[in-house]
């Protein structure tokens, strides 16, 4: 019911590790994915397959920034990307995790 | 919504490939029952007694394993009145439990506080309460006599279960467009939040679209009201043939029939939105081999409806872009070409339209359950839907009357 979940507290730091948040369902689509988040209710569309695969890699990378090299982000797209986190980021669907 | 995009020039806009369908619906509306226990004279649905083939318990839990498997996210439940089912709860619990997030409409006649209280208490179910009037004369001349009070009392008990962010469902109306702000005002007291919808001229709305929908005037005023209130309204991308006016509200501003949105009705018949219960939006039905997920991906119908669209008699119109031709259930229940503009086209060229086609008849509603005039209970008598001579009478409610092609998208920022 209520949506509970603070949104727009986080500012996104690539250097820090991060995670889909765990109320967040990723459903792949031709042009990327669409992600659902069940406490905010909002939906939000990745608007690229690259941005799918940084966005699921996350958890299993050390940083934001790796998850993005990780997935074939080249340098000079990396601001292009590092903003889409900080979106993402700053509607609670991805959220920092401790470090391993 | 929110689009979170990295595109370059060259990236097809995300509303056309939209137009051109997804896997699965983004947003999926299910009647459970044609069973109600009000008469709105405008449910768009056609709604009164149950059907005879409505889905059994086992059904809709298969469909549910369907939605769960597409990755649906979540379904607007309606009816009908879903909570008359006796096994409503049952199913809500099963689809949450199985990752389908459910969002229900209700008149509120069965919001106890042990309900309020349990709804409270869920992550993964929402609430709308439908209201056509912020007054009771004016919402009990459309939804029937106590209705008002119904919902108000459903949503004090929302309220005072601590469920907070619940919807106030409203169809705007020629009687109560003039009552926004108090509408707002409604909603804040009972922390809700205010969804506004368009009236169509579907099911039983045909009979009074003529009297209830809203003057040329009045939805300039609705355009700039919602545009002055943003985000803070919902309005499930009711309203995207308004953008003709100029700007666009939020949300995509496309119809989403067969393309991101469809209707399950409760015989498991699939339409392309739940404004456009007719023979002629009827993709198959999910009993069928294949089931929904057949019907969702390679029905004949929803293959014509994700071509891309021509524009017709609207192509060069310098608002097509911006309003689309608007909504295809409120031209074809009006009479008007598919291809045209629609009624309530800010332009005027609908109007022109219905006024130069005006003894034509518009096509009817394939199915109505509408309860015979004598019938008062809340029966849910089984027989064959014998068609009803509709009276401007107070009749019965508008259940899903506000789910649209993107409805419960609470709309997010769009950030490009």
């Amino acid at each position: 019911m209520p949506p509970t979940i603070p949104v727009g507290t986080a500012s996104f730091d690539p250097g820090l590790p991060w995670a889909l948040h765990p109320q967040v369902s990723l459903r792949p689509e031709s042009f990327g994915a669409l992600a659902y988040h069940f406490g905010t209710r909002r939906l939000s569309f990745l608007k690229s397959p690259t941005l799918l695969a940084v966005v699921s890699s996350l958890a299993t990378q050390p940083t934001g920034r790796d998850a993005c090299t990780a997935a074939g982000v080249a340098p000079d797209e990396l601001p292009t990307y590092e903003r889409a986190l900080a979106t993402l980021a700053e509607s609670g669907m991805i959220c920092e995790r401790s470090a391993p | 919504m929110t689009l979170v995009t990295t595109e370059r020039p060259a990236t097809p806009r995300l509303v056309d490939q939209f137009q051109l369908g997804l896997d699965a619906p983004i947003c999926l509306t299910w009647e459970l029952t044609y069973a109600c226990n009000l008469a709105c004279v405008h449910c768009l649905s056609s709604s009164g007694r149950r059907d005879p083939g409505e889905l059994s318990t086992a059904e809709c839990k298969q469909l549910i394993d369907e939605f769960e498997r597409m990755q649906i996210f979540y379904v607007n439940i309606g009816g009908g009145e879903p909570t008359i089912r006796s096994d409503f709860w049952e199913l809500v619990d099963y689809a949450t439990a199985h990752h389908v997030g459910v969002k229900f409409s209700t008149n509120g006649s069965r919001i106890t506080p042990e309900v309020a209280e349990r709804l409270a208490s869920s992550d993964y179910v929402d609430v709308q309460i439908s209201l056509d009037g912020a007054t009771a004369d004016v919402n009990d001349a459309v939804r029937g006599a106590g209705s008002y009070a119904t919902a108000i009392r459903a949503m004090e008990r929302m309220a005072a279960a601590g469920f907070v962010g619940f919807k106030l469902s409203v169809v705007v109306t020629r009687q109560n467009a003039a009552q926004l702000d108090a509408f707002l005002a409604l909603a804040d007291r009972y922390q809700a939040q205010l969804r506004l919808t368009r009236l169509r001229p579907s099911g039983r709305g045909a009979d009074v679209w003529d009297e209830l929908h809203p003057t040329a005037e009045q939805q300039r005023s609705l355009y700039e009201w919602l545009l002055a209130h943003g985000e803070k309204v919902l309005t499930g991308d009711s309203f995207f043939h308004l953008a003709g006016y100029g700007e666009s509200l939020p949300g995509l501003n496309l119809c989403g029939a067969g393309r991101v949105v469809c209707l399950v009705d409760p015989v498991g018949d699939v339409y392309a939105c739940p404004f456009a219960i007719h023979d002629e939006f009827l993709a198959g039905n999910v009993r069928s081999p294949g089931g929904f997920d057949r019907v969702w991906k390679s029905s004949d119908l929803f293959t014509e409806l994700r071509r891309p669209d021509t524009g017709g008699a609207c192509r060069s119109c310098g608002s097509y872009d911006a309003c689309r031709g608007g909504c295809m259930a409120a031209k074809f229940f009006t009479g008007l070409p598919l291809d045209g503009p629609d009624p309530e086209c800010v332009l005027g060229n609908g109007e022109a339209l219905l006024a130069a086609a005006a003894d034509t008849v518009p096509p009817r509603p394939s199915l109505d359950h509408s309860r015979r005039p004598s019938g008062s209970a809340v029966a849910t008598p089984v027989g064959p839907a014998a068609p009803v001579a509709v009276a401007l009478l107070p009749r019965r409610p508008d259940r899903a009357c506000d789910e649209h092609p993107l409805a419960g998208l609470d709309a997010g920022h769009h950030p490009h």
